[in-house]
């Protein structure tokens, strides 16, 4: 699909996996006690697919990877299956998974190298090739020259990038990933997303995702999971979940949304003093929209909302106003960054009616 | 500023005359306890002249109480590392209210006095076959007194390096139970494992109120050896034998405190 440039293509040839869907079929998860971690999911991962678990803490996001780390087992009648194998019996270290964690989990009594290798030696893989293949990870990654280097001796980002080249060095089956970045800082978290995003799309290697961060699902999600209290609350594209949430909680957990208040009557919707076509039952609708869809009205005629300005943000390629109608919750909207709009100014805004959600 | 940092006052020598008196107070019995062994008449003074004649005349008549006691701390160390470095484990991994409980009741044997344990130990199990009068009785005691001080070094160290992350992270490139255990949990707590080591052995060599109890005329330790020389036979004797006793304990003590000041889980 997307060119890539000739290094990269060279570095896929060698590295290139396996694509393999994994399955899940009625997996729930109840802790000893009662607790319902995760109700009876179903869902497939196709091959090469990167799919990120979204959710709040506590959403059963982390309980969905462990179940197909094999470091949970789901409730009795829950099946795993990666391609067409059934590994719901099968523990974590029979899985063939390369895992990621939070804390890296990597060995301090090893060095870089040793790290990398371990897996390798586990596999019974010749001293040679296990040499060859560690030091062609650790080129691809970047850590060449950290080989010898004690696990304390290193930056969490460089910790990160090892516990990825540990992971990927045995060409696991699938790639998971339990919140890699969370540990990081902002700036060090976004340079590794990108280069997380990178090997992904080369390495054509199925991956499952867990983060709470919704920047970092939107920017490496093929498709997400949101999930909240156990629940898969909506499947989709980065793109149909940010324009077509299935409901209010998806709406609201990802990016920020508005709500409107207007009146249906005779397949026209009345907002404010504005009026637009609309198709759905007469009465009082609530509606969503999202910041970057509401703007400034440009004279009296077509302005649907007024308001006052109670905050103006300055975001540099933007500026976001909090705008306070004489009815209603406050409006988030965002205009051009070079705005002179300030505190207590008065506008006019328009919605854009294509934009619009009525969202149960 | 400058008045508290280059003359000091009377506050400080206070201090110091102090603490050197109480280092004095404790250390001076020890070393004059170790000149007596080496002097050849204690009564008539340094001024007889110094020798190692009683170190000798210890080595003739006690040498088996020192090579018993020897044998009884290895033994009393591979039975700790055998049984108390799984036991940490197992502890570490659960960290239930349980888990907590069975730590406390570990430490009961060191809470109870020696002597009360002892008897325990010839009522319960004094008419079992020849134990009464075979070292391993003493053993038994041992590693009843030093095996909690191993698990709690152990387990101390396997907490702080998160051993169940460690363990998934391995267990997730294909190692089996037992490799995890071989090349990720025992490098990890190798720090532990070395301070209860040395702490066990020093317990076991100097322990003496379980084994005064548990001692036959023919299982005698080193301390009762010591307890029997100071009864019964001349004071420099008992002195040159105090001495070979700081021999074979001050090195693993010394290790220990340098342990205690470097050892870190990695280290």
């Amino acid at each position: 699909m997307a060119v890539r440039p000739l290094e990269s293509a060279r570095m896929t040839d060698r590295f290139h996996l396996d694509a393999v869907p994994i399955r899940l079929d009625g997996c729930g998860k109840t802790f000893p006690g009662g607790a319902r971690a995760l109700e009876p999911l179903d869902l497939t991962i196709r091959g090469g697919e990167t799919i990120v678990f979204l959710g709040p803490s506590g959403c059963g996001k982390t309980t969905t990877l462990r179940i197909i780390a094999g470091l949970e087992s789901p409730d009795p009648g829950g099946r795993v299956l990666f391609g067409d194998e059934d590994v719901t019996d099968l523990p974590i270290e029979r899985r063939n998974v390369g895992m990621v964690f939070q804390s890296y989990a990597l060995f301090p009594n090893m060095t870089v190298a040793e790290n990398v290798a371990y897996g390798l030696k586990v596999r019974r893989v010749g001293r040679a090739e296990r040499g060859r293949r560690v030091e062609e990870m650790l080129d691809l990654m970047h850590l060449g020259e950290f080989a010898g280097r004690r696990i304390d001796q290193l930056s969490g980002g460089q910790r990160q990038r090892v516990a990825l080249a540990r992971a990927l060095v045995v060409r696991p089956r699938v790639l998971l990933l339990d919140e890699p970045l969370t540990a990081l800082d902002a700036k060090l978290r976004d340079s590794l997303r990108l280069e997380i995003d990178r090997l992904l799309r080369e390495l054509g290697i199925t991956a499952v995702y867990v983060t709470h961060d919704q920047g970092e699902a939107m920017a490496l999600g093929d498709r997400i999971v949101v999930m909240a209290k156990g629940r898969v609350a909506q499947v989709g594209t980065p793109r149909e979940i940010y324009y077509q949430p299935a409901d209010g909680f998806v709406a609201d957990f990802i990016g920020t949304m508005n709500r409107v208040g207007g009146t249906v009557r005779d397949g026209v919707l009345r907002i404010g003093r504005g009026s637009l076509p609309w198709s759905g039952p007469d009465g009082p609708v609530e509606l969503l929209t999202r910041p970057e869809d509401i703007a400034l009205a440009s004279g009296e005629a077509d302005a649907h909302l007024d308001g006052r300005i109670a905050a103006a943000v300055f975001l540099g390629d933007r500026t976001r106003l909090v705008v306070e109608p004489a009815d209603g919750p406050p409006l988030t909207v965002d205009t051009a960054g070079r705005s002179d709009l300030g505190r207590g100014d008065r506008v006019s805004l328009r919605v854009d009616p294509a934009r619009l959600l009525a969202v149960p | 500023m400058t008045s508290l940092t280059h003359r000091r006052g009377w506050g400080f020598w206070l201090q110091l005359g102090f603490t050197l008196l109480v280092c004095a107070l404790l250390t001076v019995p020890m070393a004059m306890s170790m000149l007596a062994g080496l002097t050849a008449n204690y009564f008539v003074g340094l001024k007889s002249g110094l020798t190692l004649h009683w170190v000798e005349e210890v080595w003739r008549v006690y040498a088996g109480t020192i090579l018993l006691s020897l044998q009884i701390a290895v033994a009393c160390l591979a039975v700790t590392l055998v049984v108390g470095v799984p036991a940490a484990y197992a502890l570490a991994r659960r960290p239930g209210r349980l888990a907590r409980l069975v730590e406390e009741l570990l430490m009961m044997p060191v809470a109870i006095p020696g002597l009360a344990t002892a008897l325990a130990l010839i009522v319960t199990y004094g008419a079992v076959g020849d134990l009464r009068s075979s070292w391993l009785f003493i053993l038994v005691g041992h590693v009843l007194f030093t095996l909690p001080f191993m698990v709690r070094a152990v387990l101390a160290v396997m907490l702080s390096v998160d051993l169940t992350t460690l363990e998934e992270g391995a267990a997730s490139l294909g190692a089996g139970f037992i490799r995890r255990f071989r090349t990720i949990v025992l490098p990890n707590a190798r720090s532990g494992i070395l301070a209860g080591s040395l702490m066990v052995l020093t317990l076991s060599v100097g322990e003496f109120n379980l084994t005064w109890l548990l001692h036959t005329p023919l299982t005698k330790t080193l301390p009762v050896g010591l307890a029997d020389s100071y009864a019964s036979l001349r004071i420099e004797i008992g002195s040159a034998y105090t001495l070979v006793f700081f021999l074979m304990i001050v090195p693993s003590l010394i290790l220990l405190q340098g342990l205690a000041r470097h050892g870190r889980p990695s280290a």
